[in-house]
């Protein structure tokens, strides 16, 4: 069954690893959906967190083969339920057409966005949730005035009741 | 990234780059190092220069055939094999070689010239991002672009190359980097934060394994080369005579185990043995040590030892489940797992299941051995020339072989007394592999005898090493088998595409002329009543010699598991 997976790599933060991690990904064909990196709560230690669909079977196998990797700490993955994500979207609006349609100040207070920036030219939404919410967000704004829409990938953390297999 | 250092070597003067490698191989006691010099690298050769007394550079004659004589030297010792290239097209000549060690589990620090850094990056002359080319071939590599970056690199990628499960490493040196003056001081690697080459020994996993093993009516035991790796031919040893489970191996397992042994049963695999193969399909515990379930070894895995109840030994995670579901994985280095599985199986023998083996072997050894090895007529055959060759060396010698249907002969064929014997590219099928591991091998076990049994296709892939063969003196005994045939395409073509031989027939030149061009003495033998006294003669010749036999065009390697086919559905014909 192809289910939607949030693989956490944490690492040294190293010139090339994330080529090698994209490689294990190049190599068994599976695309990535969503990819992101930051330093980790632990000081030099960096975490990715990557976004697949695919059966759990081939997920095991491609998270044991990023582990193997010499500069990997750990790599573990989750389903959805298992962790807490989000995404973050900003969205450039036409500022003239936006405010022709009192409706976009409607959308942005309903679906809890908020202005991050308004200039006389554009204005820049900022909303932050699952990636299904920054979706319904743009096909709402997107007959208004849309010019420009970006998400990020997404960050997760694991829920409590999910333990780490060892230490780091 | 952290690593423990002690420090070894220690010096106020200032060091180039380039010497402070020399110094930090000579601190990892390299005395060989195989290499072919240019633009990117040539700091390091004027370095070397300097340490002719400490390290022996052998010039090969191109990059590749550098590689396969560091993984021929590295096979047949245990020991890491050192390669030296330029940048652009040495370091990617290297390639082919880094990912045969690669799939192999052969250690191996390759060290490549790169351009200095102030070019990287721009298109400079002989620049490649051998870093990124690189990467899904090695086990770790790593651009030092400041001289002071060195030691730490070159220690680092020792211990990741020999730790653990081996493999290639690389370190791409900029020329910058290489003249640059430092203090240097060297101290071996010996941990690093984020890698843990050996899995914890789980004392759970070990008895489950050896409940199962206990209640076992009809085990069998595949090895592979993770007993060969991890030194533990004894403890495989004690393990399977204490528990008197028959034993299979993989052609990179072969030699780990006596061929004469009574548990030994034979080859695994495509062209493996009848019994092995055969039984696969009817064992109910099969114990796998230190291989990897490689298709050439399962057949169609949906039909692989489906009613067997699965162990699985190795030092590689990501092993386990990868091609097979095991039940019970044994995580570890199989010198501690297997001699810790050993005290707590009983003592057992299984005669009755022997001998099912010994009765399937018998059966392929009158429709199939009787007539390789001991043929009344017809042209000459692959194995009787391998057979005669273990009557005269009497399983003593070091076996290189290329890939083609001699290798399957010779692994078939071959008898071996010791371990490290069997040298052979395995996982990547490298053609060319045979003749520069031979040197490797020759270097680095000067006083066994070193047999390169390749193939006329194979060999013309890296002949330009007869040069190699010429300039170190290695004294190898070189034997083609040679059936004017890229001899393992055309069974196939025959086979499975009508016998549509699409390219595979060569039109070879004189190669004991090629030979004598080089200084190496040969000899040709088509006739049977020759044969024997021709491979006496080359043996009897103390340096290196090339003897070529011409062997039936279109013979065929028998037994055989089509691809995608059960390996109980092996064919004797």
């Amino acid at each position: 069954m192809i289910q939607s997976f949030t693989i956490s790599i944490f690492s040294e933060n190293s010139i090339g690893l994330l080529h090698r991690i994209t490689s294990i990904f190049t190599k068994r064909h599976l695309s990535i959906e969503s990819l992101n990196t930051s330093e980790s709560e632990q000081e030099s230690v960096f975490r990715f967190t990557v976004v697949v669909k695919a059966e759990e079977e081939l997920v095991q196998k491609i998270v044991k083969q990023i582990e193997k990797q010499v500069e990997v700490i750990q790599a573990v993955y989750h389903l959805d339920e298992e962790t807490v994500f989000q995404e973050i979207a900003l969205y450039k609006l036409s500022t003239e057409k936006a405010s022709e349609n009192n409706l976009v100040e409607r959308l942005i207070r309903d679906s809890h966005a908020r202005i991050l920036s308004m200039e006389p030219e554009y204005m820049i939404i900022e909303k932050t949730g699952h990636k299904e919410e920054t979706q319904e967000l743009l096909e709402f704004l997107r007959p208004l005035g849309l010019k420009e829409f970006v998400r990020s990938g997404r960050v997760s953390v694991i829920r409590p009741k999910i333990e780490l297999q060892k230490e780091r | 990234m952290e690593s423990v250092l002690t420090p070894l070597v220690s010096t106020k003067e200032k060091t180039s780059g380039a010497k402070a490698l020399i110094k930090s191989l000579i601190a990892e006691k390299v005395n060989i190092v195989f290499g072919y010099p240019g633009g990117a690298i040539m700091p390091v050769y004027d370095a070397l220069f300097d340490f002719q007394t400490e390290v022996h550079h052998v010039l090969t004659r191109h990059e590749q055939g550098a590689v396969h004589a560091a993984q021929g030297f590295a096979r047949a010792t245990g020991e890491v094999g050192v390669v030296l290239a330029t940048s652009g097209p040495g370091a990617t000549n290297l390639i082919t070689g880094i990912a045969d060690a690669m799939v192999d589990s052969t250690p191996l620090v390759c060290i490549t010239g790169q351009v200095g850094s102030q070019l990287l990056g721009s298109d400079a002359f002989q620049e490649t991002d051998i870093i990124s080319i690189s990467m899904p071939v090695t086990k770790w590599n790593f651009q030092v672009t400041k001289a002071e970056e060195l030691p730490e690199a070159i220690a680092k990628a020792f211990y990741i190359a020999k730790s653990g499960r081996p493999g290639p490493v690389l370190i791409d040196i900029t020329k910058d980097a290489q003249f640059q003056d430092f203090e240097f001081s060297y101290s071996p690697c010996r941990t690093i934060r984020s890698y843990q080459p050996i899995p914890s020994l789980n004392l759970n996993q070990v008895k489950a394994a050896a409940d199962l093993i206990n209640l076992a009516q009809k085990p069998f035991v595949l090895f592979g080369q993770g007993v060969i790796l991890g030194n533990a031919e004894q403890e495989f040893k004690s393990f399977i005579e204490k528990t008197g489970i028959p034993a299979a191996w993989t052609i990179l397992g072969l030699s780990a185990l006596p061929t004469e042994h009574p548990l030994n049963v034979g080859m695994l695999g495509m062209h493996g043995n009848y019994g092995p193969n055969k039984l696969t399909n009817e064992c109910d515990v099969l114990i796998a040590i230190g291989m990897r379930f490689d298709d050439r070894v399962t057949g169609n895995l949906e039909k692989y030892a489906k009613q067997a109840r699965i162990i699985h030994l190795d030092i590689d995670p990501a092993e386990i489940n990868k091609n097979v579901k095991v039940e019970i994985p044994v995580l570890g280095d199989c010198k501690e797992t297997l001699s810790e599985l050993t005290k707590h199986v009983l003592l057992k023998s299984h005669r009755e299941w022997l001998e099912k083996f010994r009765v399937l072997n018998a059966i392929e050894a009158e429709q199939v051995v009787k007539d390789e090895l001991s043929p009344v007529e017809g042209p000459l055959k692959m194995g009787e020339v391998v057979d005669q060759i273990n009557q005269i060396t009497d399983g003593d010698a070091v076996l290189v072989t290329d890939v083609g249907q001699h290798q399957m002969m010779a692994c078939r064929y071959t008898r071996f007394n010791q371990s490290k014997s069997n040298i052979t590219s395995g996982g990547l099928g490298t053609m060319g592999f045979c003749l520069p591991a031979a040197i490797g091998a020759k270097l680095g076990a000067p006083s066994r005898e070193v047999i390169a049994v390749i193939g006329d296709g194979g060999f013309q892939m890296t002949i330009q090493e007869l040069g190699t063969v010429f300039q170190t003196q290695a004294a190898i005994k070189i034997v083609i088998l040679n059936n004017n045939f890229l001899g393992m395409v055309r069974q196939w073509q025959q086979l499975f595409f009508d016998k549509r031989y699409s390219s595979t027939e060569l039109m070879n030149p004189d190669f004991i002329k090629i030979g004598e061009g080089y200084g190496i003495k040969g000899a040709t033998v088509e006739k049977r009543e020759d044969l024997s006294n021709a491979l006496k003669a080359m043996f009897a010749h103390e340096g290196s010699y090339l003897l070529e036999v011409k062997v039936g065009k279109e013979d065929n390697v028998f037994p055989m598991v089509p691809s995608g086919a059960s390996v109980s559905d092996i064919r004797l014909a």
